[in-house]
């Protein structure tokens, strides 16, 4: 059987199920606005929102895969490549692009101009250490580490924070090898 | 801290075009948020009123800004003012714009006697409003399949629990926001020959409500 061929990001966005933006970006505003009543402290809150994110993004990257005919990606550079392209595309409807690579290529940014999580929203001075969209970055790592990549990922610019972009730094921290064969009964 | 001075820079969030609301993002995107919202607020709680209520809080904050979006863009900065007219905004243009389709018509369930005539007159294709013929105060918004409640499945131990309580909830903040006062539940209710109940959400409206729409004539 000839390999599947992968799926542009808009064709599997076309042809997936969707909701009206609004109802996502209010909804995210009423989890964040519950957090910071509940948690009190910015920090805290960022917290939590890194591991909501980590939590879905760890089921997500089983749809991605599913639904994207992803092959293994040969390098980190196509790895994040097509996470901006294919993997914001199917779930946000947005594309991210990538730039800001190191030297080794273990480390990117992905700068994202449009964000369905930030309409309607502005910081009021008691939030400003609030990283609002910290759940994208905890998604990123949770879905990376399930195939086999631990990385970190932080926001450098933020638009809420008054910088002209979002900017998501992810760094290869390492990959993690896969072990055979795998053991069904543990 | 970093932003701190940094205030002035920001364009004013008021100052930016209101959107056309043609934005969307995909169904698992929401659904997996919205999980990821039951579950926190399950670490939150002792037992599953205080996790409706949680719910339906959250869905309040949402319908108040749902009120003051659609108001803006859909109906010219005017808001309804009448009882029914707040009651067909919200099956209809609410729930046009955050589920994708107005309602349907549905035969009654258990709680349901009687369809409200006027209503389901004028909007054939998209009504499931009913009112409840033994309190004049109760109406009910009925959806076969509820869009929050897609990929839900309540554990047995967890009962009568519904996460559409979380759609009750803008339905409140819709309604308690153009100042209709109104206690809003959502119920399982089973429908013979399905396999999963259809979720009612039921809209019990505050005496002074009726006080006010019985002088207004």
């Amino acid at each position: 059987m000839a390999p599947v061929a992968p799926r542009s990001g808009d064709v599997i966005f076309a042809s997936v199920e969707r909701v009206n933006a609004e109802l996502f970006t209010l909804t995210y505003g009423a989890i964040v606005r519950q957090l910071i009543t509940d948690l009190e402290e910015v920090e805290e809150v960022n917290k939590q929102l890194d591991q909501m994110g980590y939590n879905i993004g760890i089921r997500l990257i089983d749809e991605f895969l599913a639904k994207s005919n992803v092959s293994r990606c040969v390098d980190f550079k196509e790895t994040a490549e097509v996470i901006a392209k294919v993997g914001f595309k199917m779930f946000l409807g947005v594309t991210a692009s990538v730039t800001n690579w190191d030297a080794e290529g273990t480390c990117c940014s992905l700068i994202l101009e449009d964000n369905p999580l930030v309409d309607f929203v502005e910081l009021p001075d008691t939030c400003q250490g609030l990283y609002y969209c910290n759940i994208l970055s905890g998604v990123v790592r949770g879905a990376l580490e399930m195939v086999s990549m631990k990385t970190e990922v932080t926001w450098l610019r933020d638009m809420l924070r008054g910088d002209d972009a979002f900017e998501l730094q992810v760094k290869l921290l390492k990959q993690v090898p896969e072990e055979y064969p795998y053991k069904d009964d543990e | 801290m970093i932003g701190v001075g940094k205030i002035k820079q920001y364009t004013n969030v008021l100052d930016k075009p209101l959107s056309k609301g043609k934005q969307e993002v995909s169904l698992s995107a929401f659904a997996f948020l919205f999980s990821e919202m039951v579950q926190y607020n399950q670490t939150q709680v002792d037992n599953i009123a205080e996790l409706e209520r949680r719910l339906e809080d959250a869905g309040y904050a949402v319908g108040a800004r749902v009120l003051e979006l659609l108001c803006h863009r859909e109906k010219g900065n005017r808001r309804e003012t009448r009882l029914l007219g707040i009651l067909s905004f919200v099956h209809s243009t609410v729930w046009k714009v955050l589920f994708g389709k107005a309602l349907e018509i549905g035969c009654g369930g258990t709680l349901v006697r009687r369809v409200l005539m006027e209503e389901s007159d004028r909007c054939q294709v998209a009504d499931s409003l009913e009112k409840g013929t033994e309190h004049e105060d109760e109406y009910m918004i009925s959806e076969k399949e509820l869009l929050v409640n897609r990929f839900i499945s309540i554990p047995k131990d967890m009962g009568t629990f519904n996460c559409g309580a979380f759609v009750a909830g803008i339905v409140r903040g819709v309604l308690d926001s153009a100042g209709f006062p109104a206690v809003v539940t959502a119920h399982f209710v089973p429908v013979e020959g399905q396999l999963r109940p259809r979720t009612t959400i039921l809209i019990k409206f505050a005496e002074e409500v009726l006080r006010r729409e019985a002088r207004l004539g």
